[in-house]
């Protein structure tokens, strides 16, 4: 269960959970997220859908079904802001979910470092969707690179290895 | 079109981020440099639709300017062909309607001119009005000599033309009666050198007589030299030929001269001798006179005719009775 290197298709191992725990995780991540923002901006450098939709992605090892979340999760994020248009929340979580769950079908990523690297790599690279999305389709500046969001990533990929073991609890005993 | 299954995760990715780009299109609106914003779904179709219209545009534009510019020339051809015609006729009518309003003004200059002298005796007054008996003519012809100045008018016996009768236009004397026919008479103009009208200057009054010499403009003769003439003085006739009625407008002086023993007086005819159309035809008082005056012997001045002496000379013979 424990593999640092790269490993075939078919070497890779496929998790399963119980039912609901997805749906259930990735509410309680919005909800969490939308908690947390009451304690100061010290908040906003973890994004807690974002670590929802790599770790289930990478899990369940399959793309459809990590794109779909990536998808749902995105968008439930945008509903629940203030003015961002449906979708764009929806468009990078797509992609990130569908890209880790690529990923996950390549390595394994069960150990803390590859878990921390898939995370600060993920984040600036759903960072670049949003802010390539804003300046395209909003006419927003969005930063693509900053200090803050290096920071924000190296907090958010730290959060979630500690997040990811606490989730591993939920998979089902094989 | 089937997608193979190592494919489909991507083509579903490609679907699922086109869709949500499409979602974010419908929501948010774009603003161009401060000008109305329209919404982002519209303003796409509008900039993907628009370069394709525009292309097509250009494409029936350049067929259709190959059409007309080459293709169609044929039809062009027949509609120039159709429009010459068609040009042609215009002018032809045109030239038709040209020569009816001129007529119609020569008419009316005739009508105008008998109510000026509802005084003088005319006859046809079934022609150009009851009151004074007037006929208007046309004329048909002239004569074959080229150094005779004589016309031919459709007026003759059957309308009750007789010898000696004037003829005049609104402008100024022509000539008179010198042969009638049944349907037609000849007209001696002012300027043929058989002919000769009693005259005077319209403001010095002197008496002369107006005489033809077959040159186009005619003389004033027996003006003394002592006579101040006036180049352009009018002339006008006396009514001592007892042809013409006093005050008709004879010509203008061209030029004067003084010579032995008269001036040489050259009279620009009023009418235009070398362009008549239409006349009128009056009735003088002077017709049994004239007969008389042909029946008598050689040398007997007769008014109105070529004569070596004024035509004042039968200033004092006694007016006669207007032929009925």
């Amino acid at each position: 269960m424990f593999n640092t290197g790269m490993q075939s298709d078919t070497n890779v191992e496929v998790h399963k959970y119980y039912g609901g725990t997805i749906i259930g995780a990735a509410i309680l991540a919005l909800v969490m997220q939308a908690f947390l923002h009451k304690f100061g901006h010290w908040s906003e450098m973890i994004e807690l859908p974002l670590l929802v939709t790599i770790y289930f992605g990478v899990s369940r090892r399959n793309p459809v079904s990590g794109l779909f979340l990536g998808a749902a999760i995105g968008i439930l994020q945008d509903a629940l802001s203030h003015d961002n248009p449906i979708g764009l929340y929806g468009i990078a979580k797509t992609l990130v979910g569908y890209l880790a769950s690529s990923v996950g079908a390549k390595i394994d990523t069960e150990h803390p470092i590859s878990r921390f690297g898939l995370v600060f790599v993920l984040f600036h690279f759903h960072q670049a969707v949003l802010a390539i999305t804003q300046r395209a389709l909003l006419s927003r500046p969005a930063p693509i690179f900053n200090l803050h969001l290096f920071l924000s990533s190296i907090v958010s990929a730290g959060f979630a290895v500690l997040l990811f073991a606490l989730l591993d609890r939920l998979r089902k005993p094989h | 079109m089937e997608i193979s299954s190592r494919h489909r995760p991507l083509a579903l990715l490609v679907f699922v981020v086109a869709a949500q780009v499409l979602l974010i299109a419908f929501q948010v609106r774009h603003t161009d440099r401060g000008r109305r914003d329209v919404p982002l779904v519209r303003y796409w179709a509008a900039s993907l639709i628009t370069p394709i219209e525009r292309a097509g545009t250009w494409t029936l534009s350049k067929i259709g300017g190959v059409w007309t510019g080459y293709v169609a020339v044929r039809s062009t051809r027949d509609e120039n062909v159709r429009l010459r015609t068609e040009n042609d006729q215009l002018k032809l009518r045109n030239r038709e309607l040209e020569t009816q309003a001129t007529e119609a003004e020569r008419l009316v200059a005739l009508t105008n001119f008998r109510q000026a002298h509802p005084e003088s005796p005319m006859i046809g007054a079934q022609v150009i009005g009851s009151s004074a008996p007037m006929m208007g003519a046309q004329i048909i012809g002239a004569s074959a000599d080229p150094s005779s100045h004589t016309m031919f008018i459709n007026r003759g016996e059957r309308d009750h033309i007789r010898r000696n009768m004037a003829v005049i236009t609104p402008d100024g004397i022509v000539g008179k009666i010198v042969e009638v026919f049944p349907s037609t008479s000849q007209v001696l103009l002012i300027s043929d050198k058989e002919s000769g009208v009693g005259a005077l200057f319209a403001d010095s009054r002197t008496h002369g007589v107006v005489k033809g010499n077959g040159d186009p403009e005619p003389r004033m003769d027996y003006i003394v030299n002592d006579e101040k003439v006036q180049i352009g003085e009018e002339i006008i006739t006396s009514g001592e030929d007892r042809i013409f009625p006093k005050g008709l407008l004879v010509g203008t002086v061209m030029d004067a001269k003084a010579a032995t023993p008269f001036q040489l007086i050259r009279v620009k005819p009023a009418a235009r001798l070398d362009r008549l159309e239409d006349v009128l035809v009056l009735l003088t008082m002077q017709e049994l006179n004239l007969k008389k005056a042909e029946e008598a012997p050689a040398g007997v001045p007769a008014t109105g005719t070529s004569s070596s002496q004024p035509a004042a000379s039968s200033q004092g013979a006694k007016p006669a009775v207007p032929q009925p």
